[in-house]
């Protein structure tokens, strides 16, 4: 059966942590929607809380330390990514951007991406689209058009009752699936020593 | 086997007296070590190229030429040369100029520098990085190699029957290493000339080098130069020596904690762990060093970091008395032990002059031109 690879990335700080509620959510939603179409699903959530001083490190000395190395390979080479941060001061936490910031750049071209964030209120929704959505579109990623956003509300009496949180999720959690499942990024064979149109490929250098 | 020491030239305030030398103190105290450097039975000094305050070393070949004075058997070298935003043509006559004072004693590490704001500072463009490292150099080889150079090219102005002055000593070009962090091109600039590559090493994991280097080596076979295992290989590596492990942290781990690379980051045991950085006891730096060879091969140059982050000089005269009486007869016996048959020793101008010499006596038509007699040679390749 062929395997498609989700990775999830969590920025919760706290235990149980509502951020990490929604990302195992949308996990969930899109797991069972590649499995209906006859895909192996594995799936590899990251909670950076546990990465939090080495993604700092990163940051001081511009090497990984073996642990979050092992952390941005499964993120990087997943077939898609399902990115969920709590919104602090009215856009993504920083621990949530330090993780992009210490990747390479040009490693998440072409990944597949469903953005979720949570929040106490519904008043700061649109920080998916004005924050979240453009970072992703920097790295070139695609960013699939529904984000899902839960404010606190969402998850008791004060939810929306016509556009429900479930009905969101799995909206997201659709289009993720379909492009998940024509991506082939997990089975790409990455050449670190590729070079580009610089040098006359990896057949030889050629001087002026 | 060589070894050595390389330095980035930082003035840094010492953070356990609250002293910041001044520029004159730390560039004296640069040539005292290197001096030094020669006294303990090291070979080679390499200085770095900056433009910027805190570092003070902005003219290298200066720099070595008094030391150069000073000294008589230290192999002078650098750390690096920046070849993107350096005019090759000043890069061909201060090197050869160098040569000259200092009897051959000179080769040179070629790199692209750590600092974005020196490309627009001199005209150049970061983004166009590695074009000018390639361009740049290729003309570099060029002006030593070739009496009159015709050239035009992308970055510079261009040159017609140009003559670099002084011609290089004994009409042998300094031996180049081309020096890397993270960028496979250079590595593949190295290995088509048959250049030595220098892995910085000291602030990245032992896992990325030693990928860059089985790179180079694959590469310099491919292009005809020799073996795999015959390619040229420097490496960085970052020590500070006790009498004992705990003596030598405790020493040190002030200068780590706040060093302007990695301070506030990482602990010193962390950061020992995921690097080449040691700091400990004479045998734990054997060991370590040692070490090296089973992830890069048989190579030819160690150059150690030993006197930034604050160090005062009295200390760093000390880890070097240190490193000369307890740690390098060790890792010369070993790694003469180690080597494995036909493994070149690191070119030097003796060396290159002696091969130089045996070519022209086996093909002595080949080099039948004198160097510097060039008027006739060079006229007649301009009609």
């Amino acid at each position: 059966m062929t395997v498609r690879k989700l990775a999830v990335i969590s920025a919760g700080l706290s235990q149980p942590s509502s951020t990490r509620m929604l990302a195992d959510h949308l996990a969930a939603a899109t797991e069972s929607r590649l499995r209906e179409q006859g895909f192996e699903v594995e799936v590899t959530t990251v909670e950076l809380r546990d990465v939090a001083g080495d993604i700092m490190n990163n940051m001081l000395t511009g090497f990984p330390s073996p642990k979050l190395e092992s952390v941005i390979e499964a993120v990087t080479g997943a077939d898609g990514l399902i990115a969920v941060t709590p919104i602090f001061t009215t856009s993504y936490s920083g621990l949530f951007k330090s993780f992009f910031d210490v990747i390479d750049n040009q490693s998440l071209t072409d990944m597949p991406v469903v953005i979720g964030a949570t929040a106490g209120t519904p008043r700061h929704s649109l920080a998916l689209d004005y924050a979240v959505r453009p970072m992703f579109t920097y790295l070139h990623a695609v960013v699939a058009p529904t984000g899902v956003f839960a404010a606190t509300g969402d998850w008791g009496e004060s939810a929306d009752s016509v556009k429900t949180l479930p009905n969101r999720i799995q909206r997201a959690a659709g289009e993720l699936a379909a492009l998940v499942k024509d991506s082939d990024r997990s089975s790409q064979v990455r050449d670190p020593f590729g070079f580009d149109s610089v040098m006359s490929g990896v057949g030889g250098f050629q001087p002026s | 086997m060589q070894f050595g020491l390389f330095t980035v030239s930082d003035i840094t305030q010492d953070p356990t007296t609250g002293k910041t030398p001044s520029e004159n103190e730390r560039i004296k105290a640069t040539v005292a070590i290197a001096k030094h450097a020669e006294e303990v039975g090291l070979d080679v000094f390499a200085l770095g190229e900056h433009h910027n305050p805190p570092f003070w070393s902005s003219s290298p070949t200066t720099t070595l030429a008094a030391i150069a004075a000073q000294t008589s058997t230290l192999h002078l070298s650098t750390a690096t040369t920046l070849i993107t935003t350096n005019d090759p043509v000043k890069i061909a006559e201060d090197f050869a100029m160098l040569q000259h004072l200092a009897d051959g004693r000179v080769d040179l590490t070629l790199g692209r520098g750590n600092t974005g704001p020196v490309y627009p500072w001199f005209g150049k463009d970061i983004r166009q990085g590695i074009e000018l490292a390639l361009e740049n150099y290729a003309l570099l080889r060029r002006l030593w190699r070739e009496d009159f150079v015709d050239w035009s090219g992308q970055f510079r102005t261009p040159l017609q029957g140009f003559q670099s002055t002084p011609r290089p000593l004994d009409d042998v070009p300094p031996f180049v290493w081309h020096g890397s962090i993270r960028s496979p091109e250079i590595a593949e600039q190295a290995a088509f000339y048959g250049d030595g590559f220098f892995a910085n090493h000291i602030f990245w994991p032992a896992s990325h080098t030693q990928k860059m280097v089985a790179f180079y080596r694959q590469r310099f076979e491919h292009h005809g130069h020799g073996r795999a295992d015959q390619a040229i290989v420097g490496l960085g590596g970052q020590i500070f020596i006790g009498k004992t492990s705990q003596e030598a942290k405790a020493a040190f781990r002030p200068y780590f904690d706040n060093a302007p690379v990695y301070g506030h980051g990482p602990s010193l045991e962390e950061f020992t762990s995921q690097t080449p950085l040691t700091v400990g006891s004479p045998q734990e730096i054997i060991d370590k060093t040692l070490g090296f060879r089973d992830y890069v091969g048989d190579y030819q140059r160690q150059l150690f970091l030993m006197d930034h982050a604050g160090l005062p000089l009295k200390t760093v005269l000390e880890q070097l008395d240190l490193l000369g009486s307890e740690v390098l007869p060790t890792l010369r016996r070993e790694f003469d032990a180690r080597r494995a048959p036909g493994v070149p020793e690191a070119p030097t101008h003796a060396s290159l002059l002696a091969a130089k010499n045996a070519a022209a006596a086996a093909a002595p038509d080949a080099v039948a031109a004198a160097p510097g007699s060039a008027f006739g040679l060079g006229a007649a390749k301009g009609a």
